[in-house]
């Protein structure tokens, strides 16, 4: 009975304690609550609304019929119209589009005798996007409108297939550089935010905002050594994966130099504001945690950028992970150079001086 | 008599709905010891940070070495040291490691700041410290090594909040030794304590209680001015005495301390042995005059202490 009495004693004292920290208090909630009805919705492994273009060399109705067709599957979204295959394929790298469709030039020719149509040329370095892709591949086709019936008789699949970066299909390869920036992501934000709470808990701060040390420098020069922390970790993750898993590197050492200390940068920033709103270290976990859920469900890490509604998009978007991902996918599976990728590095270029921004505004060499 | 070290008027300090400071006026010297003395919550603490510009007062005016607080903070801080009331040293750092980075911080590099680390290792008495870590030291030794970092770079006016307040009384007395050779060297100190023995050794003194200032001077000529208001009583049954003595309008407080009752009376009381010897009516007492303290000063100028 006396052990039951203690238990209920450190139960209830545990509560007590639980209830007056508001912030944990409001992760109890908060964290089933969004994170439950977030990914309710936005989970969704049947891919739709695949960015792709088309190349149209043959100038023919055909093209348009077939591509119409391929429209209405809802699978893909067609965003671009191109001249030649080439360009076609640089927009695969740049990762403006996931796949290209290619119509011959003698489109009719292999109309009339059955032959596939067109070739789809497939970024198929996330295995689902490309599976996606490679069930149109036998898709029906239903050609001359208004012929009579059997004019065009299939005889064998649609279209043809070019799965670009992971032919074999293996997960692994867009596994690897994505688990880059979930590693870093919590990491990178886990540590600097508690790097600066722990000060602040421990008192160390108050010493320091008497002395001269400005509030910028001291950020500075707190966040310069997980800058090395964060390089020694995309070494060690991509280093592995080539070592062990066969992923390949197609791209240049400074465009993943430069993709990847755009996010490191992000990263910190995003720490040091978690930094200035956490009161504990146990505070800044949680947050920490709050930001890390969706960077894996949602930044297209596990399940692909376009599987998710537009709602979920959105706040992907928001996410520096959703950008670094993509970079790091560019650059490692498709050799992107960074040149290819300005959109997404300018993106995290901003967001870490927005954040440096409010951090530094919200740090105030004061204890008001 | 130069200018003030620091001067405050009418600072005010209010969170949320609570004052922690309300309307305190200072002027301390340069080069004295001026203590605070007050029970914990008597705003010492909030004072000290509005004065070194950690805090901005709600209220009033504060100029430390003729600067505008907390407007012109940062040109101070170079001219001030500050130990917090709590350790704020890294734990995990060694003596030697915490005194060269807080050096480079206060911007003495090279051969320069080492030579100053060494100095105040020495004169500190932690050169056999070195590379201790700070986690592993004791209460003593982690003030003397807060000490020797908030005077690395020579600072005009040291502001320490309870600094001996985890330290042994032998410890205390090596520290205030300390204190006084900095004093001696022309620094102003502002220590604030809640040892009455500590209080004594200030220059000067403010008696603080819940934000308010009571009472302020040189610890001599404060407990003088309770001369012939503090009596001794010895004698039996002391405890019942000391109900009937504190039953008495002019007994301000009564507190036994060993086997004497130690009254302090009321301003307007002329002669405190004849006026107690004759309510007490009781021969078996012996009632003589005593030295006044300073924790009856404290008492006596507190609301708080009345003892009632």
């Amino acid at each position: 009975m006396n052990s039951l009495r203690r238990i209920g004693a450190v139960t209830g004292k545990e509560l007590t304690q639980l209830s007056r920290d508001r912030v944990t208090f409001g992760m109890v909630v908060m964290i089933p609550l969004i994170q439950l009805l977030l990914f309710g919705f936005a989970i969704n492994t049947v891919v739709r609304n695949i960015p792709i273009a088309v190349v149209d060399l043959s100038g023919n109705a055909a093209a348009r019929i077939i591509t119409e067709q391929v429209r209405v599957t809802q699978v893909v979204d067609i965003v671009a119209y191109y001249d030649t295959p080439a360009q076609a394929e640089a927009a695969i790298v740049a990762g403006k589009v996931r796949a290209a469709l290619v119509f011959p030039q003698n489109l009719m020719q292999r109309v009339t005798s059955g032959q596939p149509v067109g070739q789809w040329l497939v970024d198929g370095s996330d295995t689902m996007v490309g599976s996606a892709l490679l069930a149109l591949r036998t898709m029906p086709l239903l050609l001359g409108a208004g012929a009579p019936p059997g004019a065009y008789q299939m005889t064998g699949p649609s279209f043809e297939v070019a799965l670009f970066f992971n032919p074999e299909r293996r997960s692994a390869v867009n596994v690897v550089p994505g688990l880059t920036a979930i590693i870093l992501t919590m990491t990178m934000i886990m540590f600097t935010s508690i790097a600066l709470v722990r000060e602040r808990e421990h008192g160390n701060l108050e010493l320091l905002i008497t002395t001269p040390i400005h509030s910028l420098e001291l950020m500075i020069g707190k966040l310069i050594p997980y800058v090395f922390v964060g390089l020694i970790q995309v070494t060690i993750i991509l280093g592995l994966g080539h070592l062990v898993f066969q992923v390949p590197f197609q791209g240049e050492l400074a465009s993943l130099a430069i993709v990847t200390l755009a996010f490191i940068a992000a990263s910190l920033s995003l720490g040091l504001l978690i930094s200035t709103i956490a009161q504990t270290q146990m505070q800044a976990m949680q947050m920490t945690f709050f930001l890390l859920i969706p960077s894996i469900l949602l930044s297209g890490f596990m399940f692909p950028y376009e599987a998710m509604p537009v709602a979920a998009q959105y706040i992907a978007e928001a996410l520096p992970a959703t950008h670094f991902i993509r970079l790091i996918r560019g650059v490692v599976l498709r050799g992107a150079s960074a040149s290819q990728l300005l959109p997404d590095i300018f993106w995290l270029l901003t967001f870490t001086l927005i954040m440096l921004t409010i951090a530094t505004k919200r740090f105030r060499k004061s204890l008001d | 008599m130069t200018e003030p070290a620091i001067r405050a008027h009418q600072l005010t300090r209010h969170f949320g709905d609570v004052i922690a400071v309300a309307g305190v006026d200072l002027e301390i010297p340069s080069g004295q010891i001026y203590g605070f003395l007050g029970p914990n919550g008597s705003g010492k603490t909030t004072i000290i940070r509005m004065l070194c510009g950690l805090l901005t007062p709600t209220a009033g005016d504060v100029s430390v070495l003729g600067l505008k607080i907390p407007a012109e903070a940062e040109a101070l801080r170079l001219k001030i040291g500050y130990m917090t009331q709590k350790f704020s040293l890294y734990d995990d750092l060694t003596v030697a490691e915490n005194m060269h980075f807080m050096a480079k911080i206060y911007g003495l590099r090279g051969t320069q700041g080492r030579a100053r680390v060494e100095h105040l290792l020495d004169r500190y008495g932690l050169l056999a410290l070195r590379d201790r870590m700070a986690a592993a030291m004791s209460g003593g030794q982690r003030q003397r090594m807060a000490l020797a970092i908030a005077t690395l770079h020579s600072p005009t006016v040291l502001f320490l909040d309870e600094p001996t307040s985890a330290v042994d009384p032998e410890n205390r007395r090596d520290f205030w030794e300390k204190l006084f050779d900095l004093s001696d060297a022309g620094t102003t100190i502002l220590v604030s304590t809640h040892y009455m023995d500590e209080a004594e050794r200030c220059h000067q003194l403010a008696i603080l209680e819940t934000g308010h200032l009571r009472k302020h001077g040189t610890p001599t000529a404060l407990m003088n001015e309770l001369r012939a208001r503090v009596v001794e009583i010895s004698g039996p049954e002391l405890r019942q005495v000391k109900q009937q003595v504190l039953r008495l309008p002019q007994v301000q407080s009564a507190a036994q301390q060993g086997l004497q009752l130690r009254v302090l009376l009321r301003p307007d009381v002329v002669n405190a042995v004849q006026y107690l010897g004759g309510q007490l009516a009781n021969s078996a007492l012996d009632i003589t005059m005593t030295r006044p303290s300073l924790e009856d000063v404290f008492v006596a100028s507190t609301v708080g202490g009345t003892g009632k």
